[in-house]
């Protein structure tokens, strides 16, 4: 696949019955210090051989530092043929483990899905879909060359299947948690640990890494704060349970979110729990979730509340790192915040690399006490709990989810009947015959009645682990919901020159409009109703609001569907102008010993961007000979001229950065007209440079050409000697 | 659980003499205890999923596999395995796995083997 070729996903569903996916099981990331561009990181990873860095890259030589955790990004938008293109940009921008979240209501399906239905806040989970997926992720990996996890959920009435087929196709890592079946999901609980002993036992075998569901308590509980000693159980209940059925400890990860989000002191309450978690579960890994039970629809606090997570990952340890949209309090993932996301978790974590190595934690005083009391009051809640009975009879009394910080108890933890919910009085005890002859089986096996001892499935020349060419594929169950109806029926943004926005879907046409209104906030919602009307945009929503004064003004982010597309065969792009070759400027030059006067107009202290194009060290105009006087900065535009007619300069060279109320191409009319004053316009060439500079409108305010961001030298060094080629030869 | 107050300084009495190690010694021991009865549970123990699950790695599709559960599960054979019946009747038959689950599906082949495993206490 090339970096600016799409990837053909009709051409990805062919054959799909006969794929296999190339490796098994988990993979780290290849961790230790690094040396790129001009710096050392110690907690970092190999750099990618494609990828997108961070804005600000493009003035630190471009780099792309990758931290040392996994990072996540979960996409799951209810196609997953869209999602797959997600997948790629996520990719770039660092993620590296692809957790797939499952459309509404799959945990309570008593058996695979099958085909490629429509989901909702997620993907039917089915073979075809994790296939297909995992085929493109091979194609992918190979592009960013990085490993690359995919992830989804073994969880549910289902949880054994799934984690077979999971096993069989590929999938690297998975949601494994009983206790989310029976807390949150109603499902009875004797089934639940049952099936999930058959599902670990299965996960163990497929090499998959094991995420667990404790982090849910934290998004349910009332004060999320409060359920600390409680997370500190759950964890320990799945985390064990795992390991003695047989999952390896470094492929049990604890999925823990720092619980408090601000305006509550955020480090003050999450720092010593993140501590206490760490000291008991050394033995396992630290998925760090972040928090999304305060989230609202400002995309900035999120962010914000989302660093502040980092930081606690980072001054304690995270092997996973996760990552949630910012936008995730207000609609289903769109693409772009996948991807804002990613940037925050890199930007963050590469930026505070080796803080452990610079502190010490204080060993008296309130940090180490209040961990203690964290873990103290761990252990009196499972000492209650036994006393209860065990587990079960503890669930149904509503021990757990409580909103008092235990042993605090405020009555309101979610109960569970014992022979209550979906599944009860579904399990069977084994006959003293029973038998199962495949690999990976959980449990009592009466494999002696057959002679055997061990690898039951020997019996029947071995199972589809052994022998993946079993496997049964179903293509497709419903020929109406399925893929290749949602392709034809947006082919025409696939094929064709024609062009639509999108957040989520090809060719959604949706787009988001931020406005400002001088007024309250229920005018200013009903008024951004109307202005997104008159924009002709249909199926109009405000998305989010915020006061910035009761009375003197309001944002608005709203949401709607634009009715026209783009045909990009009529779009006149800007020409990319040709830069002559590095031997043939010089020669020129010497020729001419070509002059040039520089500096920032006007009222303008900036000096950056200028040197930059001007200096040799940054490849600027002087390693082509070009001799050239700097005025400084905030330089009178008449001085300029004056300059260049003193100096007998060939060219002027103004950066204008300001560009408030157009001030600088106001500079620019004002620099061209003087030096028509001055008589000397026609054997001048006049260049203006900065940030919010177009060349078109450079142009047309009297310059010969404008420069934006991202401009070297060799190109403006090309520009003056084709000008001056014009001016001089012809 | 009934509401009550906060009262962790009178119950951590007996944990204030620990050590820091020792709190997470007795904390894994307390979890060890917790989950024994769990998993003693389910080694005793199977449900429709697991049996699905077995059908799925003897090479059945999901289909498959929930009709051939569903239909055991009505005559009382999950106990003694999905696929142990599969596996008894394909011997008996001479018939390769997969035949013989499908054929389980079909008319009164079932009967057999309620026959041979209810009755004859295979």
């Amino acid at each position: 696949m090339k970096p600016n070729e799409k990837l053909d996903i009709r051409n990805l569903l062919k054959d799909l019955e006969h794929y296999r996916p190339r490796r098994k099981g988990w993979v780290w990331r290849d961790k230790g210090p690094i040396d790129l561009g001009p710096f050392h990181y110690v907690e970092a990873s190999p750099s990618l051989k494609n990828f997108v860095a961070l804005p600000s890259a493009r003035n630190i030589n471009g780099i792309d530092p990758q931290p040392d955790a996994t990072i996540t990004t979960e996409i799951a938008s209810g196609r997953f043929e869209d999602d797959i293109r997600r997948m790629r940009m996520a990719a770039y921008h660092g993620a590296d483990h692809i957790m797939v979240i499952r459309t509404a209501g799959q945990s309570h399906m008593d058996g695979l899905l099958e085909g490629t239905p429509q989901g909702i806040g997620g993907v039917p989970i089915t073979r075809k879909q994790v296939r297909a997926q995992r085929k493109a992720l091979d194609l992918i990996e190979d592009e960013v060359g990085r490993p690359i996890n995919y992830h989804s959920y073994v969880s549910g009435v289902a949880g054994p299947e799934i984690a077979v087929m999971f096993t069989e196709e590929g999938v690297n890592g998975a949601h494994q948690d009983p206790q989310y079946n029976v807390l949150y999901r109603n499902i009875n609980m004797i089934r639940s640990f049952v099936d999930a002993a058959e599902s670990k036992k299965i996960m163990a075998y497929g090499g998959l890494a094991q995420i667990d569901g404790a982090h849910n308590a934290n998004a349910t509980a009332r004060d999320a704060w409060k359920v600390m000693p409680e997370l500190l159980v759950q964890h320990a209940i799945n985390s064990r349970m795992s390991e003695r059925v047989g999952i390896r400890p470094d492929l049990i990860c604890l999925s823990t979110v720092p619980p408090a989000a601000p305006p509550s002191p955020d480090l003050k309450l999450n720092l010593p729990y993140a501590i206490a978690l760490r000291e008991f579960f050394s033995a396992y890994k630290m998925r760090a979730q972040m928090n999304t039970k305060y989230m609202d629809s400002s995309t900035r606090e999120a962010t914000v509340t989302h660093v502040l997570n980092l930081l606690i990952s980072k001054l304690t340890s995270a092997d996973i790192q996760s990552t949630i949209t910012p936008d995730e309090g207000r609609n289903v993932p769109w693409h772009v915040y996948n991807i804002e996301a990613l940037d925050t978790a890199k930007q963050a974590m590469m930026g505070m690399d080796d803080l452990k190595g610079m502190l010490d934690f204080k060993k008296d005083g309130y940090l180490m006490k209040t961990k203690r009391e964290i873990q103290e009051r761990a252990i009196l809640m499972l000492e209650e709990i036994i006393e209860m009975g065990g587990y079960f009879n503890a669930v149904e009394a509503g021990m757990f989810v409580d909103s008092g910080k235990y042993p605090e108890r405020s009555g309101d933890g979610i109960t569970r009947k014992i022979d209550g919910g979906i599944g009860a009085g579904t399990i069977i005890k084994r006959h003293k015959n029973y038998m199962a002859p495949v690999t990976a089986h959980y449990g009592y096996n009466n494999l002696s009645q057959y002679g055997i001892n061990d690898d039951p499935a020997s019996l029947i020349g071995g199972s589809t682990f052994e022998n993946p060419e079993l496997i049964q594929y179903i293509d497709e169950l419903d020929d109406e919901d399925s893929v290749n109806i949602r392709l034809d029926e947006n082919e025409r943004y696939r094929s064709t020159s024609m062009l639509k926005p999108e957040v989520q879907w090809l060719g959604d046409g949706i787009v988001t409009v931020d406005l400002f209104f001088p007024t309250d906030v229920l005018t200013a919602e009903a008024a951004a109703l109307e202005a997104g009307k008159q924009m002709n945009l249909s199926a109009v929503e405000v998305i989010h609001k915020e006061i910035m004064h009761p009375s003197e003004g309001t944002r608005i982010q709203l949401k709607g569907t634009v009715n026209f597309e783009i045909d990009t065969t009529k779009l006149v792009l800007p020409k990319k102008e040709e830069v002559l070759s590095e031997d043939e400027i010089l020669e020129y030059v010497k020729k001419y010993g070509i002059k040039v006067v520089a500096g920032t107009g006007g009222s303008d202290e900036h000096s950056v961007g200028m040197r930059e194009i001007l200096d040799i060290k940054h490849g600027g105009i002087e390693k082509y000979g070009i001799e050239y006087t700097y005025l400084g900065t905030s330089v009178p535009i008449e001085k300029f001229i004056d300059a260049a007619i003193e100096t007998n300069a060939a060219c002027v060279m103004i950066s204008l950065i300001i560009s408030h109320d157009d001030i600088h191409y106001k500079n620019m009319q004002k620099l061209n007209d003087y030096a028509i004053e001055k008589g000397v316009r026609d054997k001048l060439i006049l260049l203006a440079g900065g940030t919010q500079v177009t060349p078109e409108l450079a142009k047309k305010y009297g310059m010969d050409q404008g420069f934006s961001r991202g401009t070297h030298g060799k190109e403006v060094a090309s520009f003056i000697v084709k000008k001056h080629r014009e001016i001089y030869e012809n | 659980m009934k509401a009550r107050n906060d009262d962790f300084n009178k119950r951590r009495k007996h944990l204030d003499t620990y050590s820091d190690q020792e709190l997470k010694t007795y904390f894994y021991k307390l979890t060890d205890q917790l989950i024994d009865p769990l998993l003693e549970m389910a080694f005793e123990y199977t449900s429709p999923a697991i049996e699905r699950s077995v059908l799925l790695r003897m090479g059945f599709s999901s289909l498959e596999a929930k009709a051939i559960t569903d239909r055991l599960f009505e005559h009382n054979l999950l106990e003694f395995g999905a696929g142990h019946i599969i596996y008894y009747y394909s011997k008996q038959h001479h018939l390769s796995i997969r035949e013989a689950g499908l054929m389980l599906l079909e008319g009164s082949n079932i009967n057999q083997m309620v026959e041979v495993f209810k009755h004859e206490a295979k």
